[in-house]
């Protein structure tokens, strides 16, 4: 890797630890920075600490130790309402509002932003067409969707302002494998068609492999090294080869394909 | 002479009295929800005032109502008028059930909606307005529905210090030991009690299924 002068990572995080209000550690100090335009996978069992990483960026949790950055400026000064109006949030199905209909939960951010509701109404088509949508489930509400429609609306509802930074926490968790597969697939040209720089949260390896740049492994709170796909099924460490074999998925599953 | 006819004989007083009740009871609802509501949220901000706030209301609830008119009467102002004084009582009863709903419905909210609504930059107002109240409607209709309730009853008493209402024919029926006075004054109010508690009942099961 060469570091030529380029754009600054969009996200850095500088010997950021975390650990509960009693000292029990989540995650230990750890230095990690997300280039502009990437998506990384945070990858590790559950409890690894992945989503506490993740909040630490959008300050839902604030680092006991060490400083985040996002966009060169140091996160701990940032009014964390503006600072995550940048930031598209997609959790689990459990984020979307039960009350609100499908249109409603994608333009709530446009709502209280202000925008005219003509504008909130076409970026909502808009999306909705994104995410490979009807425009007739708008007017629905999310118990009469789908697992996967779910899904795909918590995506649009991310995308809704247009931030330049995704974070996604386990958003096909819930999903049975074949919708999985095909909403990831559909997510991976998304991602190639908005280049937003990408926090992906997972535990599945198929996942990371096929929507990675770079892996970040996580075990027991530590950060064991990042890797590219290629790397990561090539590494030779013991938990690395664990995971791995717990996926069932050798050098020889090649994320293309081609194997 | 019919109980039937008795009532119709004075349907021009039910009618009086059945407003005049009504009215007690409409202010004190509506003093309790604009009190009730802001502390129920309040409470949920600050957990320090929680136990504080709840435990009045809920030491209000225990004092006989009988006695609680009796221990505003002589309080300035309020006890200078009967409606006032009968008001002030009714909404000490019915601030408990709002308070305690409307904090229970807030806290009802799947924290996981809450961390949603925060994470994509909902300010403390905007999750409240937007996510959390609309969802504890239902439980908070629920908490206006009972201390509506309780307070049709209760308002009987009001005419103990001459605030009027349905209590008038109560009272006036136990000192004559009549009891078709009795009935002129029970039967309107239960009726009351039983349209507020259908009425509401209805809107809480709309807003509880609502989407």
């Amino acid at each position: 890797m060469s570091t030529v002068s380029g754009p600054p990572p969009t996200i850095e995080f500088h010997g950021v630890s975390y650990s509960l209000s009693d000292g029990r550690p989540i995650l230990h100090p750890l230095s990690l920075s997300v280039e502009h335009g990437e998506t990384l996978v945070l990858l590790g069992r559950s409890g690894a600490g992945k989503t506490t990483l993740l909040k630490l960026v959008n300050r839902l949790l604030d680092p006991s130790g060490g400083e985040v950055q996002v966009n060169g400026r140091a996160t701990s000064g940032l009014d964390p309402i503006r600072l995550r109006r940048g930031i598209g949030y997609a959790i689990q199905e459990v984020g979307l509002f039960p009350h609100l209909t499908v249109e409603k939960n994608i333009g709530l951010l446009p709502r209280v932003e202000g925008w005219p509701p003509e504008r909130t109404h076409r970026r909502v088509s808009e999306l909705l067409d994104l995410v490979g949508l009807g425009a007739g489930l708008g007017s629905r509400y999310p118990h009469q969707l789908s697992g996967g429609q779910r899904q795909r609306v918590g995506v649009a509802r991310a995308l809704v302002i247009d931030p330049p930074i995704l974070l996604m926490d386990e958003p096909f968790g819930a999903l049975d494998p074949i919708t999985r597969t095909e909403i990831r697939s559909e997510f991976q040209l998304l991602q190639r068609r908005l280049k937003k720089t990408i926090l992906f949260v997972t535990h599945d390896l198929h996942e990371a492999l096929h929507l990675a740049t770079r892996i970040a492994f996580f075990e027991a709170g530590r950060l064991l090294g990042t890797y590219t796909p290629a790397e990561f099924l090539g590494d030779p460490h013991p938990m690395i080869t664990a995971y791995r074999n717990a996926f069932d998925a050798g050098p020889q599953s090649r994320p293309d394909g081609s194997g | 002479m019919s109980l039937l006819q008795f009532m119709f004989d004075r349907r021009a007083e039910i009618l009086d009295l059945t407003l005049e009740h009504l009215w007690l009871v409409g202010i004190a609802m509506l003093v309790a929800i604009s009190v009730g509501l802001p502390l129920g949220i309040l409470i949920t901000r600050s957990p320090a005032l929680r136990k504080p706030v709840l435990g009045s209301a809920n030491i209000m609830q225990t004092i006989p109502s009988l006695a609680l008119f009796g221990f505003l009467l002589p309080l300035p102002f309020i006890g200078q008028r009967a409606d006032i004084l009968a008001i002030v009582a009714l909404t000490l009863y019915a601030l408990l059930p709002v308070i305690r709903n409307t904090y229970a419905g807030i806290e009802g909210v799947d924290p996981a909606m809450v961390e949603a609504a925060r994470g994509m930059g909902l300010s403390d107002r905007q999750l409240l307005l937007h996510v959390q109240l609309p969802l504890a409607l239902g439980v908070i209709i629920a908490g206006i529905r009972v201390a509506t309730v309780i307070s049709v009853g209760t308002a009987t008493i009001a005419a103990a210090v001459g605030a009027g209402g349905l209590g008038s024919f109560i009272f006036r029926g136990v000192a004559m030991v009549s009891n078709s006075l009795i009935m002129a004054g029970a039967v309107p109010a239960a009726l009351l009690a039983i349209l507020a508690d259908v009425s509401l009942g209805f809107l809480e099961r709309r807003l509880r299924r609502g989407w």
